[in-house]
Parts: structure tokens; sequence; C-alpha cells
């Protein structure tokens, strides 16, 4: 039984400990003349949808929930944004070249279709990210049109 | 009791904050060592330049050959066919590996021979072809078709600039992507349709011969 119990004290003060291990933030105070949003002039509700449902990983900034305080928790969503930003960030949009747009508008429109994305290990916790039928279709429809005039 | 039953819960907690601690690190492990390879490549590839150069005047053996690393577009589009293949016969795993092996012909692609105007819509054609060998190299069958359309069309963009020494044909099936179409190159005149494989080998057709 004193074994287990030291274990358990080591544990408890790992747990501590990485605590005070630092979070890179994923926040930026301005918006880049890149971002998606600027460049596009997208409507109002294709905006609400990308923001809630898209930007908090495929962006330089991050709403982040409260939870981001606490470790390994921090370390998790991090590790979320930098891959997601990675795949597509909307921060830097305009930077990419026709080509590039294409193929990424092409990603986005077949990621929602098959619900693929936002993540439901995401939307279970931001269930208003969840994308409902007819804001997909909106998002889809947005993002064919965009994807077809930049090839005229 | 109630004692055990504390420590247990923080040995939980703990427990599961260490997995993730490790999990981290080890990602980062996998990170280094990927660069390592890449590195290991681009100095494979000088040596193996003129055993791929000699192998240029005898066409028809390429098929079976996947070798990376030489910098040229024949070596990319040998890979590239080589994925045809394994789509056109429905095998995931290979084609999984086959991406993979593209991805690395594509980094490892030499464009200075090039004038500065073509060189630059090749680094955009190799970035985005790479990143669809990228995600074949990961993906269920479905979706590695999904990107091999793009994949594609970034492989006739390419040989338009960099021209081919032998016969490729570029082929065409109406039905793929909800007959939205979808065309690929083929050394081969023959139709093996690498979109639906065996449900629907032979569908398409031929729009255009290159050279």
């Amino acid at each position: 039984m004193k074994i287990v119990k030291i274990i358990a004290w080591i544990a408890l003060i790992a747990l501590v400990a990485i605590q005070f291990f630092p979070v890179d933030y994923n926040q930026s105070e301005t918006i880049p003349q890149t971002d998606f949003m600027l460049v596009n002039n997208v409507p109002v509700t294709v905006e609400k949808s990308l923001q809630v449902s898209c930007y908090d990983c495929h962006s330089n900034n991050t709403q982040y929930p409260w939870y981001n305080k606490v470790q390994p928790v921090a370390w998790f969503l991090e590790g979320h944004i930098k891959k997601g930003k990675e795949e597509l960030n909307f921060s830097e949009w305009d930077s990419l070249t026709i080509r590039r747009k294409t193929s990424k508008l092409r990603s986005i429109i077949k990621q929602i279709e098959g619900n693929k994305m936002p993540l439901d290990s995401y939307t279970l916790i931001h269930r208003d990210a969840k994308l409902s039928e007819s804001e997909k279709k909106l998002l889809i429809e947005y993002m064919s049109d965009l994807k077809e005039n930049l090839n005229n | 009791m109630k004692k055990v039953k504390l420590v247990t819960t923080i040995m939980v907690m703990a427990f599961i904050s260490l997995t993730a601690v490790s999990c981290k690190d080890a990602k980062t492990d996998k990170n280094d060592s990927t660069e390592h390879h890449s590195e290991m490549n681009a100095d494979g590839d000088h040596s193996k330049m003129n055993h791929d150069n000699s192998d240029g005047h005898h066409d028809g053996d390429k098929k079976e050959m996947a070798m990376n690393g030489n910098g040229t577009s024949q070596v990319v589009l040998n890979d590239y066919f080589n994925l045809k293949d394994a789509l056109v016969a429905d095998d995931n795993a290979k084609a999984k590996n086959l991406g993979g092996t593209l991805a690395k012909s594509l980094k490892a692609f030499d464009t200075s021979k090039y004038s500065d105007d073509k060189q630059s819509e090749l680094k955009d054609i190799i970035e985005d072809a790479t990143e669809h060998a990228e995600h074949i190299s990961e993906s269920d069958i479905a979706h590695q078709r999904e990107h091999f359309k793009v994949l594609s069309k970034d492989m006739v963009d390419m040989v338009e600039i960099t021209g081919t020494s032998m016969t490729i044909y570029q082929q065409y099936c109406p039905m793929y992507d909800n007959n939205k179409g979808g065309a690929w190159l083929s050394m081969n005149k023959e139709i093996r349709n690498p979109y639906f494989g065996d449900k629907m080998l032979k569908c398409g057709k031929v729009q255009r011969e290159i050279n």
C-alpha cells in the first residue's frame, strides 16, 4: 500500500508541475491583408459560420475555451490548431496561388459535404460550431462559386 | 477507504497527464526523424542520377520501377503512373505507399534548369501535387481518388512545361465525381480506369495523345 501512495504522490507532483509549462497562444491583434474574409467580401451568414466553425483551428486567431488553462488539455488543443493551420490557414489565404486556392476550396467543399469538418471532437464541446444542413448548403454553394470564379 | 479512493483518483489523473506529456515528446521525435529522412533522400539523389538516366531509353520496362529522388520530371511521372496502377487495382495500401513515394520524388524535383517563369509555375504545381500525394499516402481509397483527380491535373500541367520523352495518353472518365468527370494520364492507350477500378475498369476514352 505504501508503494501505491508514493507513486500517487509522484504522479500528483507531475500533474502540478506540467501546469507551469507555457502555452503558445494562437492569437493576433490584427487581421492580416491576406485574410479570407477580407479579400473575398464574404456575406454575413457565411462569415458567421466560418468564424464559429472554422476559424478556431484554421486561422491565426483562436477563441480559447476556459479549459485551455489546464494542462495537458492546452497541449492537446495546441496540437490540433497547429495541424489545422498547416492544412489550411484562412488568415494567409491570399498568399496562395490560384492553383493552391482551387485545391483548398475543393478540399473545403469535400470536407463539409462529407461531414468530416468541423471535427466531432470539436463540436462535442462547441455545440454552436456544428453546421446545420442549411448552413452547410450555404457554405458549399459559396465555396463552389468562389472556385468557379477563380478559374475564369 | 476514502483515502484509497482519493489516491486512486489522483493516480488516474496523473497517469492521463503523463501520457499526454509522453505523446507530445514522441511527436517531436517523429518530426525529427522525418526531417532526417528527407535529408537522406536529398543526399541519395545524386548517386541515383546516372542510374536513372540510363533507364530513360527503354520505356517499356519502367512500369515496375518506383525510384525516388533523382529530381527529374520523368521520375515524378513514373511514380504517378505506379500510383495510378495501384488505384486501377483498387489497392488502397499500395496506393498509400506509392503516394508517399511520389511526394518524395516531387520534393526532390530539381527545377533549376527551367526559365524563371517556368520555375515559379513548376514550383506551384509541385507544391500542390505534393500535398495531394501526401494526402493519398494516408487516406481511404475514395479519398485517394478525390485527390488523384486534382493531382492528375497538376501532372498534365507539369508535362505541358517539362515535356516528356515518351508517348502518354490523357484519358477521361465522364462519370467520376457525380458525372463531373475526371482525367488522368497513362502510358497505355487502353483504358484502365483509376477512379472506379474493378467496378468500371474500361469506362473512359482517350482525350489526347501527348507526343
